[in-house]
């Protein structure tokens, strides 16, 4: 039978199918971070059950980490009480820890791809929905609760139904100035957010084929935001010139021979899928959200739809803006560059390149947050730190920090912010806070003009 | 876990769709080590306003709804993996979240916890709504075993699915993780072929 790239590596995983239920499924690699992981080690301790494989296992601390002052101890004392938790469980359960000040600590879903952890064909897990992400890979990597933690530490399985399939294509070229967050921006908005429920989601199609594994990886890690389960694409050269040669990627010889089987995983000529959508790059100009929900999207020089249900309107009057409105020129007193969606060197690179010279309006804070420890580094090595303490940019300590404000990074109540993040939920970014999505190139525009602007016209 | 077969009770109606689970639980009540003390914090940034007091329109602080049902608008539990949702809803009282559409992993999540996720049709959503405020001590029930929901005044019904091995275990309280743990033989055994293979493909 003509099989999907998804069905491959699922079948390749099950331990066995339950009759009439669901399929136990054999997990590769488990990433666990400070938030999700404490009841799971509490239940198993509970019910005096050992971590089945602790070598499986892969530990980061980065949600409720601060951003500045790493080296000294944690000031919120919940926070660092999460924290040396954490570092405990490890400990106790022989699990290796990333800790904060660790070179390779950084958001669990930049640090592991950037060690080699994540490669095609696994089954990768954590407790967070943006997992995702890995599946940039040709991996199969999702989000998963508490109780599936514990499950993945009793037995490294879980038990989880298909998925159906969903095939999403985008075919052509990108207009200048448009990058992997728009075209994840437009298919959401176009698609909504539940239009993914129960699926697993396939990218194909030359827009993704061209398109680095940074960008594949920010494509990836919103699938969750239009309710998929995960999102993955094909590994290509472009997938294993990135894997090769980094900290935990098989070496000499058995890399080519597991490349060779790398090569295997793609979708079958003529394979069937449950659902399947398909888009014109051409049609894809800079996005931003205008509501409260990831789908509601337009693009940057476009108008919020006059349109909308209940919801809608519950959500522009939290936004403060109006039907029919154009957000062009609207003034702007945050951005946030940062979070696992949009937090790596050729992120910074792409913001950086823009502000080089340029200075940051006054009325702008700009908050710049790399991703990892190793990407900080690379900052600095590239000299992007120099551009962006030049515009007046402060950049921080890694950690998801604004993204979802669990630590100090908060935006306040009634401001705008427009950020590369994932999420523009009410109060995502601290209570009361209103969050414009968007990519890192709009987020660097608009630090620099002060307001939303159609910077498209500038780029040459 | 607690096990779960019918219940009849009151509701309380929340007609928003598309409720994130940073709503339900926002994210600064997240460094908890425990499971414990969220059901205070549920829903707490439209139930309180700046100054902690109750939002009066925000129906969980209506004395007039009650119950440990909630019906809620489309697509909930949307966002974060969060389980620390499920507990939250589960602490204030809630055993039953109906809705015309439930995001996958708040629906595993709710799962694990004895929260029966009820998924009804987008016009049964609207009728459930329109009892309610006709009449706010409306009884529904809610039976598992026959996958129904019913309004009780009208005995108005409608069937739910749920996946046969997840309502085995709610109606026995039993969880995953038992059952994981008596297939370890089978998981161990499946480690081997894996190695094998990856051996065989490495050769
Ligand atoms: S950066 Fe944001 S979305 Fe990503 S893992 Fe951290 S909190 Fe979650």
């Amino acid at each position: 039978m003509k099989k999907t790239l998804f069905d491959k590596i699922w079948d390749a995983h099950v331990v066995e199918s339950i009759p009439d239920g669901p399929d136990i499924l054999y997990i590769d690699q488990h990433l666990i971070h400070e938030v999700t992981s404490p009841q799971a080690f509490n239940e198993l301790k509970e019910r005096e059950i050992p971590v089945f494989r602790p070598n499986k296992i892969v530990a980061t601390a980065d949600h409720n980490t601060p951003t500045e002052n790493q080296h000294l101890p944690v000031k919120d004392l919940l926070s660092r009480k999460q924290l040396k938790e954490l570092s405990q469980n490890c400990e106790e359960n022989n699990i290796t820890l990333y800790g904060l000040g660790h070179p390779y600590n950084g958001i669990v879903h930049v640090m592991a791809p950037e060690l080699g952890i994540t490669q095609p064909g696994k089954t990768m897990v954590c407790g967070d929905s943006h997992t995702s992400t890995h599946g940039a890979f040709g991996a199969i990597a999702f989000g998963i609760g508490t109780s599936q933690v514990t499950q993945v530490f009793a037995s490294q399985c879980l038990l989880v139904e298909k998925p159906k399939r969903l095939r999403v294509n985008v075919n052509g070229e990108l207009k200048k100035g448009v990058t992997p967050k728009d075209v994840i921006l437009y298919v959401i908005s176009k698609l909504g957010t539940n239009s993914g429920t129960g699926y697993f989601c396939e990218y194909a199609g030359d827009v993704f084929e061209n398109m680095s594994m940074e960008g594949r990886m920010t494509v990836c890690n919103m699938s969750i935001e239009m309710g998929a389960r995960g999102g993955l694409i094909a590994p290509d050269q472009t997938t294993y010139d990135y894997v090769e040669g980094r900290e935990f990627a098989p070496k000499g010889e058995e890399f080519d021979k597991l490349k060779a089987y790398w090569e295997t995983l793609r979708t079958d000529d003529g394979a069937e899928f449950d659902q399947e959508y398909s888009f014109d790059a051409e049609d894809i100009e800079p996005m931003i959200t205008y509501g409260t929900n990831p789908g509601m999207g337009i693009k940057i020089t476009g108008a919020i739809p006059v349109e909308g249900g209940k919801s809608d309107a519950k959500a522009l009057s939290y936004m403060g803006f109006k039907p029919g409105e154009s957000l062009i020129d609207k003034p702007i007193n945050y951005i946030f560059i940062g979070s696992c969606t949009n937090s790596r060197i050729e992120d910074f690179r792409m913001a950086a390149s823009y502000i080089k010279g340029k200075k940051k309006a006054e009325n702008v804070n700009a908050l710049i947050v790399p991703g990892s420890r190793q990407v900080a580094a690379q900052i600095q090595e590239e000299g992007l730190d120099k551009v962006f303490e030049e515009a007046g940019f402060r950049l921080r300590q890694p950690g998801c920090s604004a993204c979802l404000a669990m630590n100090d990074d908060k935006i306040p109540e009634g401001e705008y912010c427009v950020s590369t993040s994932n999420r523009n939920f009410e109060g995502r970014q601290g209570q009361g806070s209103r969050t414009i999505l968007a990519s890192p190139l709009t987020a660097a525009a608009t630090a620099v003009a002060g307001k939303i602007t159609d910077f498209t016209k500038s780029l040459n | 876990m607690e096990k779960f077969t019918t219940l009849q009770d009151t509701a309380v109606p929340l007609e928003v769709e598309n409720i994130d689970t940073d709503q339900i639980i926002p994210a600064r009540f997240l460094k908890a080590t425990d499971k414990a003390g969220f059901g205070e914090n549920l829903f707490k940034d439209w139930r309180f306003d700046k100054e902690g007091k109750p939002v009066e329109d925000f129906t969980l602080n209506q004395d007039q709804y009650s119950g440990s049902i909630l019906i809620a608008g489309n697509n909930f539990g949307c966002g974060s993996s969060r389980e620390h949702a499920a507990w939250a809803l589960k602490a204030y009282g809630f055993k039953v979240v109906v809705s015309s559409y439930f995001a996958d992993i708040f629906k595993g999540n709710a799962l694990n916890n004895g929260l029966l996720p009820v998924q009804v049709s987008p016009e049964f959503l609207d009728e459930l709504f329109l009892a309610i405020k006709k009449d706010n001590k409306e009884s529904f029930k809610v039976d598992l075993e026959n996958q129904k929901i019913e309004m009780l005044s009208s005995g108005k019904s409608e069937n739910f699915a749920i996946d046969p091995y997840k309502k085995t275990c709610l109606i026995n309280g039993f969880d995953d993780i038992d059952f994981l743990v008596s297939k370890l033989d089978a998981i161990k055994k499946f480690e081997e072929k894996q190695t094998q293979m990856r051996e065989a493909a490495i050769q």
